[in-house]
């Protein structure tokens, strides 16, 4: 490896020439659109900056200011906390489970059910529709069903109640929840060798249980990794759903989440320094649960 | 009647055989489960298409019913006045989303898979970094840098264009990502062989290995799509006559209960184009999804 990187550039380049250029077109876009965003995030949040004038350099201003005196950012974290402890294993879990008993059907029943399960996070704004179910007066679902059943006795405001914004905003991601992830499984039971199952019988492997994790389990664990990735990014980004369902802000900012707060102080207030801090620690928290997430994971099996 | 017995007996050993480690109680148990989820998963669904064709008198009912009893589709042409009234011709609209869309995705596709060659089958300095920061990539969303984003749009005089919305799609990892773990599985040999025929990597890459990864570039096709369909354009297009149509059909739902039609009418609009896109190439996408994962 040392070696090679003492080859003189013009070497490297010879040899590989269109390796580099068939990168290219991506790799700028990629680095204008990610990189460099991420890096001047960093910079920027170091800074006072309402776009009427200069960047201002302030040091760590911003980041204390954040931590110590900014009661709704505090409460945005909790939210999103929350929202992302409940809804990511949750809808990991449902992931695999509903994708580990789909497959076990015929191939008709198993595209149909993956479409069925997998329409939601397809269908772009048909979660509004939960605005509906949960509408406060009595032609809400919820509210009709409950005082049919005589549960509640008069229809229940329930995005104007800050106890229910939670609890529906948790219901609400989940039901999105079953994508990308929800793929990678259904296709990575279906490359699980089926003589292992076989050989598993003979060895003395008694119920499905022991199956699932004995084989099923390690024999798919790279997409064990990529959908537990593509579950905590998601499960940490909520944020159009609660301003469309509850509101901006929501009441008593019950649905307020950390990416909220950037939209607030990027769209709304144009503190774009402010903006950009709030932007680095939500990366900074994505990646560390990232990564140890995936510790965790390769320890499986 | 021993005939019948045995032929009983014949069926449940072939049975047992066939589900070696399956018990019919836990099966049961695991099949309510399963409808139970998929009650949930649909129910909306069901609810968007049957409002769409509620006629009035059925959406003020108490309590709300799910199923419709004089099916009418008023509420097509009442949209259709809603958007007669508009300044802009509707048409406009669709022509912006269809034209980010298709253009979005074109780029993804071809951009996304030519970077996933060489990192997926050779090794060349920096192709390891490339690739690892090709992973941390899909650790963060977008709306992280979306801030950043503005001021380098600005910068390059893209604000309230077209490019806004399609340039990050196009720079998006998920596509390459996923084209990368497909290319992967190709056989070196094939790739030999077309060197030995006297073709450089780019003829190899359009000769040999994009035919070979239809199913993973239909896979990033359905999740352009699905992405770029249901954009709204955000804070980067401000002029009327370039907004998608996301952005206006999610004005009219924006307006309340008394438009529920119409509103589940739009959505139902909006869902239609992901889901067939979806169902067309289902077995496409399972091909690619195999090889997504991440190796530790």
């Amino acid at each position: 490896m040392n070696k090679k990187k003492k080859e003189p550039f013009s070497v490297v380049w010879q040899r590989h020439k269109s390796k580099y250029l068939m990168i290219l077109p991506f790799g700028l876009l990629f680095v204008l659109f990610t990189v460099l965003p991420v890096a001047a995030a960093m910079l920027l949040s170091l800074t006072s900056f309402n776009m009427a004038e200069m960047p201002k350099f302030v040091g760590l201003e911003n980041y204390i200011n954040l931590l110590v005196q900014d009661d709704i950012f505090l409460i945005a974290v909790k939210n999103t906390f929350v929202l992302a402890l409940v809804t990511g294993p949750l809808s990991y879990l449902m992931c695999f489970m509903l994708a580990w008993l789909i497959n076990e059907l015929p191939p008709i029943p198993r595209a149909f059910l993956t479409l069925v399960f997998y329409a939601p996070s397809l269908s772009g704004n048909a979660f509004m529709f939960w605005k509906l179910f949960f509408s406060s007066d009595s032609y809400g679902f919820a509210n009709a069903w409950g005082m049919k059943l005589g549960i509640i006795d008069e229809p229940v405001l329930f995005f104007s109640t800050a106890e229910a914004i939670l609890p529906i905003l948790i219901i609400v991601q989940l039901w999105l929840s079953l994508g990308v992830s929800f793929l990678a499984f259904i296709a990575g039971l279906q490359t699980v060798d089926k003589s292992l199952y076989e050989a598993a019988a003979v060895e003395g492997i008694k119920n499905r249980w022991q199956e699932l994790w004995y084989i099923t389990l390690p024999s798919m664990k790279p997409q064990l990794m990529f959908g537990a990735v593509m579950q905590i990014t998601n499960s940490l980004s909520i944020s159009s759903i609660s301003t469309e369902l509850a509101g901006f802000p929501s009441v008593a900012y019950a649905g307020h989440t950390i990416l909220i707060h950037l939209h607030d102080y990027g769209n709304v207030r144009y503190e774009m320094g402010y903006a950009c801090t709030i932007a680095v620690i939500l990366f900074f928290i994505m990646l560390i649960c990232n990564v140890l997430v995936q510790k965790l994971l390769r320890k499986i099996g | 009647m021993i005939k019948i017995f045995r032929a009983i007996r014949h069926y449940l050993r072939m049975r047992k055989i066939r589900r070696r480690n399956r018990s019919l109680g836990v099966d049961i148990v695991l099949t309510i489960f399963l409808a139970f989820f998929g009650l949930f998963s649909l129910f909306p669904l069901w609810m968007i298409i049957i409002n769409a064709f509620k006629p009035m008198s059925e959406v003020f009912v108490f309590p709300p019913r799910i199923f419709v009893e004089n099916p009418t589709i008023n509420n097509f042409f009442d949209l259709g006045a809603i958007i007669e009234e508009f300044d802009i011709p509707f048409s406009r609209y669709a022509f912006n989303t269809v034209f980010i869309t298709a253009l979005g995705t074109f780029g993804t596709v071809l951009l996304g898979s030519m970077a996933a060659f060489p990192l997926a089958k050779y090794e060349f300095p920096g192709s390891k970094f490339m690739s690892q920061l090709i992973v941390y990539s899909l650790m963060f969303s977008g709306s992280v840098t979306a801030i950043p984003n503005y001021f380098i749009m600005s910068g390059l005089g893209l604000i309230d264009t077209h490019w806004a919305i399609v340039l990050p799609a196009v720079g998006g990892t998920l596509g390459l990502y996923l084209m990368k773990n497909f290319m992967v599985q190709i056989p070196d040999e094939l790739l030999e062989a077309a060197k030995i025929d006297g073709a450089n990597e780019m003829q190899t890459f359009f000769g040999t290995v994009m035919p070979l990864c239809k199913p993973a570039w239909i896979t990033v096709i359905i999740f352009s799509v699905q992405g770029l369909w249901g954009n709204g354009g955000g804070v980067f297009i401000y002029s009327e006559e370039l907004k998608p149509l996301s952005y206006v059909l999610s004005q009219i739902v924006g307006s309340g209960i008394a438009r529920t039609g119409v509103s589940s009418v739009v959505s139902l609009i909006m869902i239609i184009v992901p889901i067939a896109v979806f169902v067309i190439s289902q077995s496409n996408v399972m091909e690619t999804m195999a090889s997504s994962g991440m190796k530790g």
